[in-house]
């Protein structure tokens, strides 16, 4: 406590150098909070874009030409093994869409069946989704989003509004609730149409996509071997040199926090080089107190001090100038990660974690660079630092 | 108090031995007041920093206060400067950014005493110097007696069994070094044992007894007239 206190006094009175020391440390933590907290961040956002989408999505791909064994009555009946939830089949296509006078061209259409409302857990504004009806009878009807319900009619409430594509007249039966953009592009303009009539306008035959979503996070892997088996079990009978992909978005997102991860320790990593500079600084800085305070070193000997008595004060005095600049670092990362959040629109914060690290770090940086000075300056000869001008 | 047998301090310069102290060997006694003269050089600095546990002899026997010291550690060193010595110094050396009343509490301080009982026995020693008024000042504030009273103040706060005081008016006027002086004589009236080391015969004169020393012995004063 007392050498805290002789610590405090020493530091203030030479303010300047004090304060240049401690930009080292200062620099070095608001580098590593913020670049990590940014990291953190983004991974964060990104990963919660994921989420969004399901994480008990999986995706299936094939790349076949002739004779695809997928059809409907084959999805449906994975969706009865047990531990899949749902299946749809996905076939996108982009085109422009006309209502009147009106077009939009940055329509995102999707053929699919009901189930992809459950898939991508979509939600109704207004009206209802694709049904099985629909699909059957190849209706000419849509479920639209935000985006395109907006541009083309100019409000939300576009239930019963007519537009064309291709020729064709399609009556809107839903739309959807705003969805926002993630990853995979914009939700809000999307064009939902029943998966018989996509196949037919988009020309192409057969199932080469589709979605399946597990009944729940814990049977992602049980539904994983289901399909594979599945797919197996259909393409063997056709052909042998059909290939087809299973995504799995769990997988997905642990390949991608792994990447985050590593992004994150290698910022940290080069922040922390920074904060090592830092520590230099001190320790030099030290090394000039302790030859600067030789003489009042031999004084404090002469009157009783002893060696751990000296250690200590030096060792308190660096350890007490990078704490200080450890939280003005904090300090001011936090502030400057409060901007950099309302300036990007993004939700930063500085975890716990990397404050408490950010702290530690500067401790065992005052430890590791104050124990040399201190040590030399406890080992004077009193003699010696008495006789020092 | 001080018991000193054939203390041999020895300098290599230039690849030869010098003598600092040669074969010394002294009494003094609890109460006593000493003074070491001598020439600069004749080695009563070296003297002074081997009885202040600052330095250690090379040979001989060293007694403090009943305790031998050739073998302690350098933690009981300076546990035994802390405990048993009081130095004045002629430069003072106080620590120029603590305020008088720091100053004095500094040796208490390693002593691990309390706030309250550090803070009081401070005031106490400040007070006996006639310092009352003074205790915030920093040294720079203060004049060289006061700031010698202050270094007096702090060798006396830890209650020492010894006060060493080397050249303590070398840096005053001859008037400031006379009252200081009178401050001795009364310390040691009150049963402190003093030992005063000055090369200045007036100054040694207050002291009950004097050592002579050249080069590094100790000599008695007849034989020095002798020389």
């Amino acid at each position: 406590m007392q050498s805290v206190q002789m610590a405090f006094k020493s530091i203030l009175s030479s303010k300047m150098r004090s304060f240049l020391t401690m930009l080292g440390i200062i620099i070095g933590v608001l580098a590593i909070v913020v670049l990590v907290s940014i990291a953190q961040g983004t991974s964060a956002s990104v990963t919660s874009q994921i989420e969004k989408l399901g994480t008990n999505l999986l995706t299936v791909n094939l790349q076949i030409r002739r004779n695809n064994p997928i059809t409907l009555s084959r999805l449906d009946e994975l969706a009865q093994v047990k531990g899949i939830a749902y299946v749809a089949p996905s076939l996108s296509s982009s085109g422009t869409v006309k209502a009147g006078l009106v077009q939009y061209e940055d329509g995102s259409l999707l053929a699919t069946t009901p189930g992809m409302a459950s898939i991508r857990n979509y939600t109704l504004e207004q009206g209802r989704f694709i049904t099985a009806p629909d699909v059957d009878n190849r209706s000419f009807v849509a479920v639209i989003g935000q985006e395109v319900a907006k541009e083309l009619f100019g409000s939300t409430h576009a239930v019963d509004e007519t537009f064309t594509y291709l020729g064709y007249t399609f009556t809107v039966v839903g739309v959807l609730d705003p969805i926002g953009s993630s990853m995979l592009g914009s939700g809000d303009n999307l064009i939902i149409l029943p998966f018989t009539l996509g196949e037919r306008l988009f020309s192409r035959k057969g199932i080469s996509s589709f979605y399946v979503s597990a009944s729940s996070g814990d049977t992602v892997t049980q539904a994983e071997t289901a399909i594979k088996g599945f797919m197996d079990d259909l393409l063997r009978k056709v052909s042998t040199s059909t290939t087809y992909s299973v995504y799995n978005q769990t997988s997905m997102l642990e390949t991608l926090g792994a990447t985050t991860a590593t992004l994150t320790l290698m910022l940290g990593g080069i922040a922390a080089i920074s904060l090592l500079v830092g520590g230099i600084g001190i320790m030099n800085i030290m090394l000039v107190s302790v030859s600067e305070r030789t003489r009042e070193i031999g004084i404090r000997k002469a009157i009783g001090a002893s060696r751990a008595n000296i250690l200590s004060q030096f060792l308190v005095e660096a350890l007490v100038v990078s704490l200080l600049g450890g939280l003005i670092g904090l300090g001011l990362s936090m502030a400057l990660i409060n901007l950099l959040s309302r300036l990007l629109n993004m939700s930063l914060l500085v975890s716990p974690a990397v404050a408490a690290l950010a702290i530690g770090f500067s401790l065992v940086i005052g430890v590791v660079f104050g124990m040399y000075p201190a040590n030399k300056a406890s080992k004077l000869r009193p003699v010696d630092a008495l006789r020092h001008e | 108090m001080i018991r000193m047998q054939d203390v041999v301090k020895c300098y290599k310069l230039g690849g030869e031995n010098i003598y600092a102290l040669n074969h010394i060997s002294f009494e003094i006694g609890d109460g006593e007041y000493v003074a070491i003269t001598g020439p600069s050089g004749s080695g009563k600095s070296t003297l002074m920093n081997i009885i202040g546990c600052l330095d250690m002899a090379d040979e001989g026997l060293y007694e403090l206060a009943g305790q031998r010291i050739e073998k302690y550690s350098n933690r009981q060193l300076a546990r035994l400067r802390s405990t048993h010595i009081g130095f004045i110094f002629q430069g003072f050396n106080l620590l120029s950014r603590l305020s008088a009343l720091e100053n004095v509490e500094l040796p208490l301080l390693y002593q691990k005493m309390s706030r309250q009982l550090r803070r009081s026995r401070a005031q106490e020693a400040l007070e006996s110097v006639g310092l009352k008024d003074r205790m915030k000042h920093k040294p720079q504030q203060l004049s060289g007696g006061q700031q010698q009273r202050v270094a007096i103040a702090r060798a006396l706060a830890a209650k020492p069994k010894l006060i060493l005081a080397d050249e303590p008016t070398g840096n005053l006027d001859s008037k400031t070094g006379l009252e200081l002086m009178t401050m001795f004589d009364q310390l040691n009236a009150q049963g402190n044992t003093i030992v005063l080391i000055t090369h200045d015969l007036q100054i040694a004169a207050h002291a009950g007894r004097a050592l002579h020393m050249v080069d590094g012995r100790i000599i008695d004063p007849g034989e020095e007239e002798a020389r």
